[in-house]
């Protein structure tokens, strides 16, 4: 006869432990099975005296065990002592092979080959079951492991860490200091990472003690030596140790054997689970890391909550009140279970996510009530979160001369993609056409869900491609006649300088540039000439398809871009049929052939374009520029910027290269994905509605951002002590004059902590940048994107 | 290229409202310069058309309109040293101010002329109006150097900053000092030459003329040239790439005092223009109070 039980619990993570803890502490029948020998072997195989974050900060711990940010040791002693004094049920080293039956009987198997029974259970298996392999030619050699259990068992080797998350952040930290240590990332930024570890393997790396390779792919390892993709090509790298930590696939086979359903067949699925984390299969129970909950507290309290939720007591989730307070001002009042409810519905973007990624979304996230009328953002702005309409409908205008002209949203349907993309300016402005309620996702959110739910990604593509095309190379375009075309477009993602076009292929195709920016170059004279810059929004290819010749140049990507693909034979049939954009895309190509010709004339010309290129222009959304034949160094720019901001210069004048007299001084471009703010750990660098990105009051000063910053444009400061007015120094001499610090007061006083200062491009003021304002010679101007090529023009005459 | 983009995102806000470089000189298309002339050319068809009961002078009502627009065309002209630094002003780019203060700076030239009547004496009056055309005379030069050493100065800087210039000449002085360790004492002395006797920048006129009465650096090379014409034996060797070290550093001297130079070219003035113009208006208040009080 089976030993029978109320709650079977399957795995003693944080959320199994958490489970037993709360319902020995009810009293509540129940047992624990543990696979390994001790309590929550994931922790425990974490380094020796590793730091746990108890992340998120804001989320309330409910358990009835302790937890909070301290060592490993800590951690599972605290653990262990609260078991012991509940007498919970415990089977270690028993593992789990079989669950059958159904809810009031299921039936238990272990590998021993006992069978125990229980009216509900509780999966909390964790993820690391199945920890991902390199799944490279040669990663069988023995010194590749996925696991490290103490650093100092190593010293003096040559180690690569593969994997930027905090696995291998912390594995990396630790292995430096005896050890010659590299990381691989597969990513340009260590998003993955929690910021603390973020900031402290940025600073190893600048540091040098740890060698950082990034956008960097496995691609095969010999004994002694690992074989990495990285954008430019192949590198080699020594190492007598390999430890890879790449993250885990769910023990998907375990799993669905007990009739669970995934979410979808993507490798990086999780199982559908219900508000009270009930999956399909009634009375059987998912919490933790398999349902896609990786953090510790999180885990803990879904713990506690499912025990809850079994016998029958529907207490709210822990994060209740945090979702709650983003709906307090909604009316009609709508509590967070029915929002979440709605959102799965309505919003086919975030249906395959499960209720409890919604919920952490939903954390980061904003929920809207607007009034018919209400400008929810406006053309130009430079907002670049993701809007969805839950309720209501919201008007698109798309000509900005005529704002009758509408497209209208239905609930369901999202908006603000385009920002999203391409980092750009609003291209429309949206307002609410009747009550509306609306989910605005931040940018960081979007970014991050669309990675690691790759069907996120995909539906927003689906739409973007339409309005993209529709935007940017076709307003007067119905829908129908297009499409043919928006069938046979692809996306196509392209790395800095991948060549999208080479001259003198036979591909006709025609690409739509929809984030980043290309150059046209040619060779000319046996060399290869930069012609032109063309920023998303542009379409190239046009001539090989209208003249039916080879490509006659070639296009290149001058920072990470993505363009439309789309299919030569569809383009032509839409030409056919819309003549307004024939004579456009004729206009354009005969511009382009005229203006080729100029170049080819004066190829010394186009030098000045590879110089901007080469400063950042490709990614700049505004940039300061001086004309030194007019600049006559009195460094009022200087000055007057110093004088606007606490009296810290966010611009040297004097550094910074020139080409012929225009000179590019040491100023923020306000960059389209600005690499300042990848990482900023308190989220205080922002992009104002005008598109300045700015650095907000709660900086902490970790300098993040002047590292990240490629242009070297932002320092850390103090802010200096006070000064007198104009007038006071201008006729009295008191105190140190403008742009100076030279009194005793000076240096000395400047107090308290540093932090990060960067051109905010004077946003706040309504007469523009204090730098262009005070030029006395008219020397420095701000230019942005649309009007660099205006700029080229007239610099060439 | 493509205007689509162009179209589709137009920046709301000022940048300033230029896309391209525009001197303060040709400041939407001269727009203070025909101000100027207008004013200028109103002031003198006045001035021929007006018949005065004596000879033309300050006393007439015209002799008060010239006077008293040239007046406040002083103060207004003497403002632009605070709205210059006055940063958070939103009131105008300073490079319309200074192109309005070049252009009616000019345009006072002709109002006070007429407003003298050509009468000049050795008293505060005729004071004041040789003032005014000091200090103008004084602003154009200002000009005239605002228009040729910029150009100049890049140039010449071949896009090192000014502490990569200093960088450049601290490492040559390193390595000769690294190298007159191993040489002989009359070598050796030419580097303590080279290295404690040479300074850039300097008084006033140092500046200005661009080179020092005396700079060890191209001493220590005369010198040098003198003594390698000698038989120097074993030493030779050492000394010519001695000679190499101070050629290279007294190019790099030469290039820096040019650089100080021309910055120097475009202050110079500013010590006159701005006394002077401080004192004129002190002599224009006297001016008055003479007319009104005598």
């Amino acid at each position: 006869m089976a030993e029978h039980y109320k709650i079977a619990i399957i795995g003693s993570g944080p959320a199994g432990l958490s489970a037993a803890a709360h319902a020995a502490e009810l009293g509540v029948s129940h047992i624990l099975f543990e696979r390994a020998k001790q309590y929550s072997d994931t922790i425990y195989k974490f380094q020796k005296r590793k730091h746990v974050m108890a992340a998120p900060e804001t989320l309330p711990l409910r358990s009835d065990l302790p937890f909070k940010e301290s060592s490993r040791e800590e951690i599972l002693g605290g653990w262990a002592d609260g078991m012991g004094a509940r007498a919970s049920n415990v089977r270690m080293g028993t593992e789990v092979t079989g669950i059958t039956g159904q809810k009031g009987a299921f039936k238990i198997a272990t590998k021993g080959g006992e069978e125990f029974t229980a009216e509900a259970v509780i999966l909390s298996i964790g993820v690391q079951g199945n920890l991902r392999q390199l799944g490279v030619p040669g990663d069988n050699w023995e010194r590749v492991q996925y696991q490290l259990d103490d650093p100092d068992e190593y010293q003096n080797e040559n180690i690569i860490i593969v994997g930027g998350g905090d696995a291998g952040i912390e594995n990396a930290l630790a292995l430096s200091v005896g050890n010659n240590v590299s990381i691989v990332n597969n990513q340009a930024e260590f998003a993955y990472a929690k910021p603390a570890n973020r900031a402290l393997i940025l600073a190893a790396i600048k540091e040098g003690t740890i060698q950082g390779i990034m956008s960097a792919n496995a691609k095969q390892v010999e004994p002694g030596l690992m074989t990495l993709s990285v954008p430019d090509g192949e590198i080699q790298v020594k190492c007598d140790r390999i430890i890879a930590r790449i993250g885990a696939l769910p023990p998907r086979k375990f799993v669905e054997s007990c009739g669970i359903q995934f979410s979808s067949p993507a490798p990086t699925a999780f199982p559908h689970v219900s508000d009270t984390y009930e999956s399909n299969v009634p009375g059987m129970y998912i919490v933790g890391a398999l349902a896609g909950y990786p953090l510790i507290k999180q885990c803990m309290n879904q713990g506690y909550e499912v025990v809850e939720y079994i016998l029958g007591n529907n207490i709210p989730p822990a994060d209740e009140p945090l979702i709650q307070a983003k709906l307090d001002h909604i009316k009609p009042a709508i509590n967070p279970s029915r929002l979440i409810e709605l959102i799965r519905e309505r919003l086919p973007v975030y249906k395959v996510l499960t209720t409890l990624q919604i919920r952490e979304m939903l954390l980061g996230s904003e929920i809207h009530f607007k009034k018919p009328g209400e400008v929810i953002f406006a053309r130009n702005d430079y907002t670049n979160s993701f809007w969805s309409i839950i309720d209501g409908q919201a008007d698109i205008q798309i000509n900005p001369t005529n704002p009758a002209e509408v497209v209208t949203l239905q609930p369901g349907q999202f908006f603000g993609e385009m920002g999203l993309i391409s980092g750009r300016r609003r291209t429309a402005t949206t307002v609410a056409r009747t009550d509306c309620l609306l989910l605005e996702v931040p940018r960081n959110s979007m970014i991050r869900l669309q990675r690691s739910v790759p069907e996120v990604k995909r539906v927003i593509d689906e739409v973007a491609i339409i309005r993209q095309i529709k935007t940017y190379l076709t307003p007067t375009v119905d829908d129908a006649a297009l499409s043919e075309v928006v069938a046979s477009s692809e996306i196509v993602a392209l790395k800095p300088g991948e060549v999208l076009i080479q001259e003198g292929t036979d591909d006709d195709s025609v690409f739509l540039i929809r984030s980043g920016s290309v150059t046209v170059s040619s060779t000319i004279g046996g060399q290869e000439v930069v012609l032109a810059y063309l920023p998303a929004g542009n379409y190239v290819g046009e001539m090989a398809l209208l003249t039916k010749q080879h490509r006659s140049a070639t296009v290149k990507a001058a920072v990470a871009s993505e363009a439309i693909k789309i299919n030569s034979t569809a383009f032509r049939a839409l030409l056919d049929r819309a003549p307004d954009l024939m004579k456009q895309v004729k206009g354009k190509l005969e511009t382009r052939m005229r203006e080729r010709v100029q170049v080819e004339a004066r190829p010394e010309d186009t030098g000045l374009i590879e110089f901007l290129l080469r400063q950042g222009f490709s990614e700049a959304t505004d940039v300061l520029l001086i004309d030194e034949s007019l600049c006559v160094r009195c460094d009022n720019c200087e000055k007057a910027c110093a004088e606007t901001h606490h009296g810290v210069s966010r611009l040297t004048r004097e550094a910074g290269p020139t080409f012929d007299s225009v000179h590019v001084p040491t100023s923020c471009r306000h960059c389209e994905h600005p690499h300042c703010m990848k990482d900023c750990p308190p989220d205080a660098i922002r992009r104002a509605p005008n598109g300045e990105v700015f650095i907000g009051d709660n900086c902490i000063g970790c300098g993040n951002c002047e590292r990240n910053c490629p242009y070297g444009v932002i320092h850390m400061a103090a802010v200096p002590a006070e000064k007198p007015s104009l007038l006071n120094w201008l006729l009295w001499g008191a105190g140190p004059g403008p742009g100076e610090d030279k009194s005793e007061a000076g240096m000395n006083a400047r107090t308290g902590s540093k932090h990060a200062t960067k051109c905010d491009m004077c946003k706040d003021d309504p007469a523009g940048p204090a730098c262009v304002r005070s030029c006395p010679t008219g020397a420095a101007i701000r230019v942005n994107p649309e009007q660099f090529l205006n700029f080229l023009r007239e610099q060439g005459r | 290229m493509s205007d689509r983009a162009g179209t589709a995102n137009t920046p709301m806000r000022a940048h300033g409202g230029a896309d391209h470089h525009e001197s303060f000189l040709v400041y939407r298309k001269f727009k203070w310069l025909k101000i100027a002339a207008l004013l200028s050319l109103v002031c003198f068809i006045a001035y021929l058309v007006h018949q005065p009961k004596d000879i033309p002078n300050g006393g007439t009502w015209l002799g008060y309109t010239l006077g008293g627009t040239g007046a406040a065309l002083i103060v207004w002209l003497t403002w632009f040293g605070y709205r210059k630094r006055a940063y958070s002003s939103g009131a105008g780019r300073v490079q319309a101010w200074l192109s309005a203060h070049v252009y009616l700076g000019l345009a006072l030239v002709v109002v006070a002329t007429l407003h003298s009547g050509f009468r000049f004496a050795w008293n505060i009056h005729t004071f004041t109006y040789c003032l005014v055309l000091i200090v103008v005379a004084s602003g154009i030069f200002g000009v005239f150097t605002y228009a040729r050493y910029p150009s100049l100065m890049t140039a010449n800087r071949r896009g090192l900053t000014t502490a990569q210039m200093m960088a450049n000449i601290g490492a040559i002085d390193a390595e000769l000092r690294t190298a007159a360790s191993s040489l002989g004492d009359k070598l050796a002395a030419l580097v303590v030459k080279a290295t404690q006797e040479t300074k850039v920048g300097g008084g006033v006129w140092e500046q200005l003329r661009g080179r020092p009465r005396y700079c060890g650096t191209d001493e220590a090379a005369r010198e040098l040239q003198t003594v390698l014409r000698q038989d120097l034996g074993a030493e030779e060797h050492e000394a010519r790439k001695l000679m190499v070290l101070l050629t290279r550093k007294s190019q790099m001297l030469a290039q820096m005092r040019r650089d100080i130079q021309y910055k120097a070219m475009m202050d110079i003035w500013l010590y006159v223009h701005v006394p002077l113009a401080i004192a004129l208006v002190v002599a224009l208040a006297t001016h008055v109070f003479a007319v009104f009080f005598y």
